[in-house]
This record gives C-alpha cells, structure tokens and sequence, in this order.
C-alpha cells in the first residue's frame, strides 16, 4: 500500500477510534486483497511505511464480499460493481480477506 | 484522407546498473542494511534479458499467442532462440545505452570516462542505424568523476563493479534539473531516439526530413522549477534523429497518454495538416526496479531491468497499412463514472456500436500488457488478465458469450502480458508492431487498443481515464483479392 | 452494519475503483471519510 495512504488511515484511525472506522477495498485478486488487509489489521508486511509493526486491527472487507453486497441496495451495486463481480473471482478474494478478518480477531 | 498505421517499433535497453536509481530503490536501500548488495546480488545478465521470453516477444521474434504456451515460469525457463535483433527492435546491452546517453546530452552533463568513451564510440560506429551519432569524442578522467561525485553533484554510472562515469546535475538548486531528472529526461530521449530509428529504418519513407510531426508520449515531464512539465522532448529526440522538418509536442495523460496520441495524430492526418506523423515513447527511469524488493525477498532476478521504448508511424492511406478508425475513438468523458462497468461500455462497447460491430466481432484486444511475473510476485494481480476477464464478463452481461465461454474469452481475444512495467509503455501499445504484422499477413481482421490512466495519481482529480482505438485491415487489400 | 459508521473506501484502479466503492457504502449508509484509488503498475 502506498504510504501516503497508509499515513491517511492511520490518522484517520486515530481521529475517530479504530472501533469506529472500517475499511471496504477493492483490489484484483486475493494476494493482493490479502495485502491491503494485513496492512490495515496486522501491519505493513513490506515494512516500508508508517504502518510497520504497527496493529490498527481495522475491520476489513472487500466490496466483494456478501457481508457487504448485503448492505448495498441491489441497483446500485449491481451498477458499480456487478462487471467486476463477475470478472474477479470473488470467493477466492472473500476467503483471503476473511482469513485476515479471523486471524486479527483472534489475536 | 485516411489514417494508416505505417509501422511501430519496439525496443529495449538492458540497464541493470541504473535500477539502484530507480525511484523504489533510490529510496529503499538506504534503509535497510544490506538491501544494496541483496539488489546488486539479484541482477540478471544481459544474455538471461535477452533470452528471457517477454523481452523476444516484446522485439517480435515470439508472438504474445506463443507466449502464452512458454513454460513458466519464464525466467526460469529462458529461450534458447534468443536474439538481440528482432523484426521491430533491438534488445541493447547497457554499455552501448550509456554510449547513446551521451550521445543525447546536449549540455555536458554526462560524462564518460575517456577510455570507456572511446571504445563504445566505436562500437557504436559499428551499429547499423547508429554509425552517425554525434558527440562521442573525448571524455573524462576518472578523477574528474570522482570528484564530481565527491561533491554530490552527480550520479554515478557504474558497469558492475566499475565507475564509467556520472550523470551531473545541470542547475545547483533546480531540483528539476537535479542529476537524477536529468538522467530520467535522457533515459527517456536516448531510448526512444532509438527506437525512432528503428521506425524509421524500418518503414517507408525511411528519411527522417519526411516527418512532419512528432508527439511524445513518455511517462516522465522535463522541464525546470517555473514549468515542471514545460516539454517538448519530442523535438529533442526528432533532432537526435535528423527529422529536421518536423516539430512536435508532449501529450500527458498518464497511461492514456499512447492511445491519447495515437487518436491526434490520426486526426492531424485525416485533416490534411501533416502527412506523416511519428509518435514516441521513451523508457522510464523511475520505474526501474519498482517491485525489486519482492523479487530479491522471493530469490528471483530482478526483472524490471530494461528500458522500454516504442514509436510509432501514423501516415496519409498507402492502400497496405492497417486503418485506424478515427470515427470509433472510444474516450471515458467527465460525465462517466468510476465503475468499471462505465468505463468498459465507454471506452470499449460505444466506438463499436458506432460501428455496428459488437465485443466478439474484434479478433484481439491489446490492454494493459504489463508482464504478469513482474507484477504477481509482489503480490498484485495480473493486470491484463483482470481486464480481459472484465471485458469479457461484459460480453456475457451483454449476452455475447455464455459465462462459461469467459475463460476462452481471455484466450481467445487476450494475450499475456509481455512488456516489462515501464509506465506508459506497456498501455495497449506493445502489440502494435504484431497487430500490424497479424492483420496485413490476414491473421486477423482487426484489433483494438484500450489504455486506462490513472489521473488520480496527481492529486488533481480523482477521475481515471480511459481511451481506445480501433484498426482493422485496409479495406484496399480486401477488393484486391476479391 | 455500515449504518453511521465511517469508512475508508479503498479502491485498485484494475480491480473496483474507490468512487465505486463509495458509491455503494453511501448508499448502505456509511460515511465515507477517505476515498482513494491505487494504481500498481
């Protein structure tokens, strides 16, 4: 993740509560979403940004993902991102990004 | 007046040693310990770069189609049919690069120790297109580099182990103009010079004097403090190249930038305002050496290594050349949003539908052709292969294809990513010489290019952008072999 | 879920783009505190 963005979300993390703010991405594949969830959960694994070894512990998901899609009215996602949801494979991006999700709330 | 696609050329350099100057690397090594020598320890020699199968793609010898069938992964498994020469370009070791950066400094600012200087003046005499180049003579003392580096006025050039010489910087408080924009500025025009002449010395007309125009499309910007992006290096590399009727400009648009061009010079033709119009695009500096980190932590070679550069000929109907259909632009306008589904109807289904044609009815798409080792082994996905899936998730949201058909969609309209993470080099346009190759020999009928840019990168607007062009045979060809 | 909550829209440029995102978290009733895109290549 780039630094100025990891230097974005810590701020923001601190400014309302890591409790309050969740993060929702939307990468191409499932290394890469497992990449953008680390860093928001356990820390930066290039350790190359302001987020090394440090654990904001964010709730993580990708848009992809039923716990979101269920929140979003069906139009309106279908509009912004049904192409890609069919073009991504989902479960695979799902399964990676909830692993992350396990391990954090587990530790 | 129809626009044609006379030609396109396709070269690499290979410069191991500038990817600690790469803008990764640059400011990466410094902190962590050891990260240097793991970097140095990582590079690939300069027969593993030209065996290694993207890179023969990326100079024609293998088509992306074959590619796709190589065993990968493919720096593993390099080609034993390897050559430096291919039919749109050359693949240059880096000695002779440093020569041709010298030749592109128009201000002293590289300078070459006089002995290494000397010999690679006369290799470079030796060069087929090169043996004019200019500028060669004299050189340095090693002191003199030695101390110019000392006092942090330059940048060295190493060969391995060996200093040849140092880049300066050309102004004490410009940070524009400091040592390493400078050799990003040169790197630029020196490598698309060359693959300018590689055009030109493959094309009709081959005299540079018929060139009436030229535009830019390389990733960086030159220019000093007061107009950072002030250009026009496409006027610099034209009189490296002795097209002395031509003038030219830079077209910025991030990775749009190629396709962006492409649609003006096609349109500057099909007015009439000039006749023959070349386009450029030089390697990028900063982009050497991007994911090394991933690539010395996974004990792979560090692949992005090279130079990339392409140019292109845009010129008035020669009754064999492929057309491009300048009615069919296909452009994502301000209205549009950021959805991919948007952008892929914009960009990809409109400048059909103006042509009655739909998904199915292009027989290649060129996206984004980033190298997918490049990119996967640092964790990030394989660009082009998630464009095609999402073009083809759009014939089948269409009704197109069924959604099992999505996976031979990729195969059959797709390719693999062959062209090494050089900014704007790898959007849409490597296919180009191919595409051109394919279509004339009747491989196929048509092909379309589709870049996205990412706008959003400086800070101005969070809108990407997206442009397409479409070519297909000339029409001319078809009634003579009815 | 997102009702009241603050959310980081964090978008890829090949993948689902961050406007999108937020797009969908506004309208799940989020708000959206930081929208951005990343470009890897």
């Amino acid at each position: 993740m780039d630094l100025e963005n990891q230097a974005r979300i810590k701020k923001l993390a601190e400014q309302y509560g890591r409790e309050n703010l969740i993060v929702v991405q939307g990468a191409g594949d499932a290394d890469s979403s497992e990449l953008v969830a680390e860093t928001v959960t356990t820390g930066d694994p290039s350790y190359a940004g302001p987020l090394t070894e440090v654990q904001l512990g964010l709730p993580v998901y990708h848009i992809l993902e039923p716990e979101v899609k269920q929140h979003v009215p069906s139009d309106i996602y279908d509009e912004q991102v049904g192409l890609m949801e069919l073009a991504l494979d989902a479960e695979a991006i799902a399964r990676a990004v909830r692993g992350i999700r396990d391990n954090a709330s587990a530790g | 007046m129809t626009a044609v696609l006379k030609g396109a050329s396709s070269i690499l350099a290979h410069t191991p040693d500038l990817v600690p100057l790469g803008s990764k690397p640059t400011r990466e090594i410094p902190r962590f310990e050891g990260l240097g020598e793991q970097c140095l320890a990582h590079l690939r020699s300069y027969r593993e770069a030209v065996a290694y199968p993207p890179n023969q793609v990326f100079i024609g010898n293998i088509r992306p189609d074959e590619l796709a069938e190589m065993k990968q992964p493919w720096w593993r498994n390099l080609t034993a049919d390897a050559f430096r020469e291919g039919p749109y370009g050359e693949i240059m070791p880096q000695d002779e690069f440093y020569g041709l950066l010298k030749a592109a400094d128009a201000f002293d600012l590289i300078w070459l120790e006089e002995g290494f200087q000397s010999q690679i003046a006369a290799k470079l005499r030796l060069h087929p297109l090169l043996g004019d180049l200019k500028g060669l003579g004299g050189g340095r003392t090693i002191a003199e580099i030695r101390d110019k580096l000392a006092r942090n006025e330059a940048l060295p050039l190493n060969l391995g182990c060996d200093l040849v010489g140092c880049v300066c910087q050309a102004h004490e408080e410009d940070e524009a103009l400091s040592a390493s924009v400078i050799l990003e500025g040169l790197s630029a025009k020196a490598s698309a010079f060359l693959a300018l002449r590689h055009l030109l010395a493959r094309v009709n007309p081959t005299d540079p004097r018929d060139i009436d125009y030229l535009l830019d499309f390389s990733e960086g910007a030159v220019g000093d403090r007061y107009q950072r992006g002030g250009g026009n290096i496409a006027k610099a590399i034209g009189e490296m190249a002795g097209c002395l009727n031509a003038t030219g400009a830079d077209v910025k648009a991030f990775c749009c930038a190629p396709t962006h061009a492409i649609a003006i010079a096609a349109a500057l033709v099909q007015a009439g305002t000039f006749d023959e119009v070349a386009l450029l695009g030089g390697g990028s500096l900063p982009k050497l050496g991007m994911k090394f980190q991933f690539h010395v932590k996974k004990d792979m070679p560090i692949l992005e290594d090279t130079l990339a550069a392409i140019a292109i000929l845009i010129g008035k109907d020669d009754g064999v050349s492929p057309v491009i259909r300048t009615d069919a632009i296909g452009v994502h306008p301000i209205c549009a949003g950021a959805s991919a589904k948007e952008i892929y109807e914009e960009v990809a289904v409109k400048p059909l539908n103006k042509l009655g044609k739909r998904i199915t009815d292009i027989d290649k798409y060129s996206t984004e052709l980033h190298n997918p080792e490049i990119t996967v082994a640092a964790g990030r996905p394989d660009t082009p292969l998630i464009n095609y899936r999402a073009l083809g998730a759009l014939a089948c949201l269409r009704g197109e294809i069924g959604k099992e058909a999505m996976g031979d969609f990729v195969r059959t309209y797709g390719m693999p990513g062959f062209s090494p993470t050089q900014g704007h080099i790898p959007a849409a346009i490597p296919f180009m010489g191919h595409a051109r190759d394919m279509i004339m020999a009747g491989r196929i009928e048509n092909t379309m290019f589709m870049a996205k840019g990412s706008l959003f990168l400086a800070r101005m607007t969070d809108l990407s952008d997206a442009v397409s062009v479409i070519i297909e045979r000339n029409p001319a060809t078809r009634k003579e072999v009815s | 879920m997102f009702e009241g909550k603050k959310v980081v829209a964090f978008g890829e440029r090949d993948g689902v783009q961050g406007p999108a995102i937020a797009e969908c978290l506004s309208a799940a009733g989020a708000e959206v505190v930081f929208t951005v895109t990343e470009c890897i290549v």
